[in-house]
């Protein structure tokens, strides 16, 4: 008799079991609608600037039209992502780490004209950032500047340049320093390139992988970082564990910015999408954009203690001492380019 | 039928004779020690990490909207691709285990496949048939249909992956018992849908059993071709594992262990089912499970 009942029940607690499946299954088909959603499809480091700016654009969006948006965020390895764009993700805007990834997008989809730079201020860039090393607190290996990346028995971390913007910017800040240091001498430029990646432990896919690695797993003695990350780092896992060491000369990043047209037109979105990127340029969004570590275009909106952080350095561009992305990009790092010659994994 | 199971019971039941006890306490010990090495340590620590900051920390992570979606997308893709692997693997499993035709020896390796095949190739595959640059990707673009970095994609590369389980687990139980209960139950008038409720399902139920709640748990799991066919926008193509590494890159590691330990729950629970299902059914077990 007893068993019976506990069969019973037993029976009942599976049906109940099952019924709360289906149910939960019947919630997530019916969703909330919004009046429109964008989706910006990122690279890695920009998870919590652009938090904050797209709740600042969606309050001030409902302001002034009265719509209620929406936005989605995607984040990736630069190049991975400009990759999934390419393959199809419906991306309203794109807001990548280089120029060159936009440019392949527009190459390879057809979905972005191919003078997208043009489009906005700046070439499309409303920030700037550079590349930076961290290190461990007390800098126990003695790193100063690039030149001491390159030195047997130091760890690098960095992540792969053929999938990560930062990465590519990450070499060329270290071949631009390359360059002054042994005057032009491009074989002696390559072998110092070389050595640094003979020290490099692991090689992620994406800038905040890498970032993981180094921070919180505790691999390898320097990281070679976007600077708003590694400010991150200070500021999650505390400034008594890490050292920023700004380098002597470093590159000019220009993350940029643009509507993918071919998605805007068919999802009807551009209104709202070029509203978001020009958004970007507003002194409300200049403020975020330096609050969170990147160098903002207008100095006079961001607050002076974030402006305070950053240290004056030599920064080189790619257009100045590379020619471009578009003479960049495969020189360095498309097939059989400087990369593919010189990264031979040591271990 | 009960009885001779009864009488199997105690036979099987007796410790193997030769091994002296020491051997006995040191093989069972180094079996303990690495099952709790393995399989509960994590597990345990997946539970720890994901409290160690109280218990409103931990509410406040799963309830988040982000979250949320991430479950709903995990069970509603369940839901849809484990049904669909029950009926195709049915299905396959009879035309295999009841007909002889060419090809046969083939289909079995076919059905092989996805556990054979990276998960990553499987992701990648469904990008090159129905991403932009793909096979199909014009006529999509033009119907307006967005299969890859959507729902249907991480469906369709939840469906190859998870396709094995089910036909995997009643294949051998169909080949072992024969048609000779079905031929039967033909020959007596039955008609063939009569005949695979009453005789057909009722033989295999419990491979079938444990080929829906493996599957089910893959599904709910499976990370790589997800992750390929995903495009990862937040809150709309992130299932439960893909936010977990989210949440994890965002040094939210409390989150990321919360949802983990979700997760984990998920696949307790399905094992707590099939505990339940075999305990309540215990003897027809003993009685049709084929030995």
């Amino acid at each position: 008799m007893t068993a019976f009942c506990t069969k019973r029940l037993l029976d009942q607690a599976l049906a109940v079991l099952a019924l709360m499946f289906c149910f939960a299954v019947v919630a997530g088909v019916a969703r909330a609608q919004q009046d429109v959603e964008l989706l910006n499809v990122s690279y890695d480091p920009t998870r919590e600037l652009y938090r904050e700016v797209n709740a600042a654009f969606i309050a001030d969006w409902k302001a002034r039209s009265g719509q209620t948006a929406a936005i989605r965020l995607s984040h990736g390895g630069s190049g991975a992502q400009a990759r999934t764009v390419i393959d199809g993700l419906a991306a309203d805007v794109v807001t990548l780490a280089l120029a060159g990834d936009i440019d392949a997008i527009a190459q390879r989809s057809g979905k972005i004209p191919l003078n997208w730079q043009t489009r906005l201020p700046f070439n499309s860039a409303p920030y700037t950032s550079t590349i930076v090393l961290l290190v461990r607190k007390g800098n126990p290996k003695g790193i100063k500047d690039w030149g001491d990346l390159a030195k047997p028995g130091v760890g690098v971390v960095t992540p792969n340049p053929k999938t990560s913007g930062g990465a590519r910017w990450n070499y060329l800040a270290a071949w631009a320093w390359g360059q002054k240091a042994f005057g032009g001498d491009d074989t002696k430029v390559r072998d110092f390139i070389a050595a640094i990646f003979r020290n490099v432990i692991v090689l992620d896919t994406g800038a905040r992988g890498s970032t993981t690695t180094f921070a919180q797993r505790n691999i390898g003695d320097a990281l070679i970082a976007w600077e708003n990350e590694a400010f991150l780092v200070l500021e999650e896992f505390g400034a008594d564990k890490f050292e920023i060491v700004t380098p002597s000369l470093s590159i000019l990043a220009e993350p940029p910015v643009t509507l993918v047209d071919g998605n805007v037109e068919r999802k009807r979105t551009r209104a709202v999408a070029q509203a978001y990127l020009e958004f970007l340029y507003t002194p409300a969004a200049q403020a975020l954009i330096a609050k969170h570590f990147y160098r903002p275009r207008f100095q006079q909106h961001a607050r002076a203690e974030d402006l305070a952080r950053f240290k004056a350095l030599e920064l080189v561009t790619v257009d100045g001492a590379f020619g471009g992305w578009a003479k960049a990009q495969p020189q360095h790092f498309g097939d059989g380019g400087t990369f593919d010659q010189l990264y031979k994994p040591a271990r | 039928m009960v009885d001779s199971a009864r009488d199997r019971a105690p036979a099987a039941r007796q410790p193997a004779r030769g091994e002296s006890l020491a051997v006995r306490v040191v093989l069972i010990g180094i079996a303990l020690a690495f099952v709790s090495l393995m399989l509960v340590l994590p597990l345990l620590s997946v539970f720890t990490e994901a409290l160690r900051k109280g218990w409103d920390v931990y509410v406040a992570a799963i309830r988040e909207p982000d979250a949320h979606s991430a479950i709903r997308l995990t069970l509603l893709v369940a839901a849809i691709a484990v049904p669909i692997n029950v009926v195709t693997g049915v299905a396959g499993a009879w035309v295999i285990a009841r007909f002889e035709f060419p090809g046969r020896n083939l289909l079995v390796s076919l059905i092989d496949l996805p556990f054979s095949v990276s998960p990553v190739i499987t992701g990648l595959v469904y990008v090159l048939l129905f991403g932009a640059q793909g096979v199909f990707g014009t006529w999509l673009a033009y119907n307006d249909v967005q299969i890859i970095f959507a729902v249907p994609g991480i469906v369709l590369a939840t469906i190859f992956v998870t396709f094995p389980f089910v036909c995997r687990e009643i294949l051998p139980i169909m080949q072992a018992q024969g048609s000779a209960d079905e031929e039967a139950a033909l020959t007596l008038g039955a008609g063939p849908w009569w005949m695979f409720f009453t005789i057909t399902l009722p033989n295999i139920r419990w491979g079938l059993l444990y080929g829906v709640l493996l599957c089910n748990a893959r599904a709910m799991g499976e990370f790589g071709a997800v992750s390929v066919v995903s495009g990862r926008i937040r809150g709309l193509t992130t299932t439960m594992p893909l936010h977990i590494e989210i949440l994890y890159n965002e040094y939210n590691s409390v989150a990321a262990f919360a949802v983990a330990s979700l997760l984990a729950l998920l696949a307790l629970l399905t094992l707590l089912a099939k505990a339940l299902l075999e305990w309540r059914y215990a003897d027809e077990l003993a009685a049709t499970r084929p030995l």
